[in-house]
């Protein structure tokens, strides 16, 4: 199941190449694709490897990005510094969800997370948060240059800074599911009471699985913050967590690969659908999706598997 | 332990001593695995007591049962059905692993050691068990027997000093549930535990088992060896009334 190492170092090396032929515009695209590749692993560590179906994740990526421009905007705090406070806050709010969805479980887990995403922009606007939160006109905040007198263009810093962070989150994830920790969360969700029988503190597990799952999701809402330069409530509304959700399944559940292809889905596909008609770009892309989960009912993740296979 | 109107457990009590085979026996439905969900923790039981090695289970939360060397096997076969032979075998050692996420992200020394010893451990039983050829194969594509087989690796894997099993017989014809026997007894030897052993053939029993407790409707009927229950009246009188079994 894990691609080979040289793979990755040739997709890698493939990945920091666009800044030097591709346009501003065509990097902030690839950056978002690594950033929502990183809310993608999140929601798929506890929702494809643990079995916690969350329909909300776009909530802890609103909160991710709050956090990045808040910082920024009233603390004149660096881009990059915002990081580790974002994942700190994202995670302590995950594991505080996790702790009722413990008892929820299947679908009433995935009403009740659907809930928080649907309230999610209302809670931004609200107005005793407005002096922190912009309310409904949100925060603009300012894009950041090269540094280190590096010659490169805003865009193209941003696109590389992007993608090391998604690569260090990614490696750290892959180690994560790899070991026991992750065959703890595969058991949890294929067979609960025999993982119990095994060992396996059900509680523990999936509080800290929601845990890092909100971290990661978070710090990717940081991520694409600081590349769009604004935040406004409006942005974070349920469609994004569906979104995240579609981009999973699209990828290919329990897949870490999975996940950029899911995220480069959620980004390119509308687009194209826009080109294809104009008039009825929503119907397009339904079409296409339904086309994608017809053909790779694993998601692409499951059919490189199986070409790897054959 | 009661359900409802029905009592499944009234009033048990036996011993099952150090690296005994106890065999476990009853009609159906006459609360065999009611007993081994209570000492697993599943069901709780609001009267009596259920100790091992002078430490009661009473109230004790499921997922300490493995750690203290209780390992089980599940009348309809619990697997983690998306995952390869090996990755099941591995999850029941979990409870011996010490790790935690932030080792685990960061793939520290520990995480590589602790991985190491469990792999030996997988291998060898894969090696006892006859896995070797499906050690890759995922667990839902495999026949029942296998997949009993593979239960009885996983629960072997977490080093317990008791072993349940219930009904390992299940899906076996004639000459696999002789082997079975066969492989009870090594098990016992080399691992040096108890075995609790549910199961309706009573040939299988009656030869691999130090001792047999009886149950009919949740009380316990008889105990003895071997043969001392086969000539108890009551046991005869419950099977007879049952339409006979083997
Ligand atoms: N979760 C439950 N809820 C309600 N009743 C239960 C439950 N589990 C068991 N029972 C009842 O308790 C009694 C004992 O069942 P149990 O499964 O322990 O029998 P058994 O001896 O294992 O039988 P078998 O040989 O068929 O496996 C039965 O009457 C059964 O219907
Ligand atoms: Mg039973």
């Amino acid at each position: 199941m894990r691609a080979p190492l040289l793979i990755i170092a040739l997709l890698l090396a493939a990945a920091v190449l666009p800044p030097i032929f591709a346009s501003g515009y065509q990097l902030f695209q690839l950056t978002l694709v690594a950033a929502y590749a990183v809310a993608i692993l999140g929601l798929n560590l506890v929702t494809g490897f643990n079995g916690q179906v969350s329909l909300g994740h776009g909530a802890f990526f609103a909160v991710g990005s709050y956090v990045t421009a808040i910082l920024m905007d009233r603390w004149d705090v660096p881009y990059w510094a915002t990081l580790p406070p974002a994942a700190l806050i994202c995670a302590a709010l995950g594991f505080l969800i996790g702790l009722p969805a413990l008892r929820l479980g299947g679908l009433y887990l995935a009403l009740t997370t659907l809930a928080l995403a649907a309230a999610t922009p209302q809670i931004l606007k609200y107005r005793l948060l407005e002096s922190w939160t912009g309310g409904v006109q949100g925060i603009v905040i300012l894009k950041p240059d090269a540094p280190f007198g590096l010659k490169l263009s805003g865009d193209a810093w941003l696109y590389l800074f992007t993608l090391a962070v998604a690569t260090l989150l990614f490696a750290l994830t892959a180690n994560l599911v790899r070991g026991r920790i992750g065959r703890a969360m595969i058991a949890i969700r294929d067979q609960p009471l025999a993982a119990e029988a095994m060992g396996i503190d059900l509680a523990m597990f999936k509080t800290r699985t929601f845990a890092v799952s909100a971290m990661l999701t978070g710090v990717a809402g940081s991520l694409a913050a600081v590349a769009i330069g604004f935040v406004s409530p409006d942005s974070f509304s349920a469609a994004l967590s569906i979104t995240f959700f579609v981009g999973m399944v699209v990828g290919g559940g329990a897949s870490i690969a999975g996940a950029v292809f899911g995220a480069a889905f959620i980004q390119f596909v509308p687009n194209i659908a826009d080109q294809v008609s104009k008039s009825a770009p929503g119907a397009v892309y339904g079409v296409i999706l339904i086309a994608c989960i017809f053909l790779l009912p694993q998601g692409v993740a499951g059919l490189l598997r199986h070409t790897k296979r054959a | 332990m009661r359900f409802g109107g029905i009592v499944a457990l009234d009033d048990i009590s036996f011993d099952v001593g150090h690296r005994e085979i106890c065999g476990l026996i009853g009609p159906n439905g006459s609360g065999k695995t009611t007993l081994f969900n209570c000492i697993s923790g599943f069901y709780r039981f609001p009267r009596g007591d259920i100790v091992l090695d002078g430490v009661s289970l009473a109230g004790m939360p499921r997922h300490r049962i493995a750690g203290l060397g209780i390992g089980r096997t599940f009348q309809n076969v619990a697997l983690f059905r998306s995952m390869s032979v090996r990755d099941n075998l591995l999850v029941g050692a979990h409870h011996l692993g010490r790790t935690g996420f932030i080792a685990n992200a960061l793939r520290a020394g520990g995480v590589r050691t602790e991985a190491r010893t469990a792999a030996e451990r997988c291998g060898e039983l894969l090696a006892l068990l006859d896995l070797n050829e499906v050690a890759g194969t995922v667990v839902a594509a495999l026949p029942f027997g296998t997949q009993k087989r593979v239960e009885l690796a996983r629960a072997l894997m977490g080093g317990p000093r008791l072993l349940l099993l219930d009904e390992p017989a299940g899906g076996l014809n004639h000459e696999e549930v002789a082997a079975l026997g066969e492989l009870i007894r090594r098990i016992r030897a080399h691992f040096a535990l108890s075995v609790l052993l549910v199961e309706h053939h009573m040939n299988l029993v009656m030869s691999v088992s130090d001792k047999v407790v009886a149950l009919e409707f949740g009380r316990k009927i008889a105990d003895g060896t071997p043969a001392e229950v086969r000539a108890e009246p009551e046991v005869i009188r419950a099977y007879l009334g049952d339409g006979g079994n083997d």
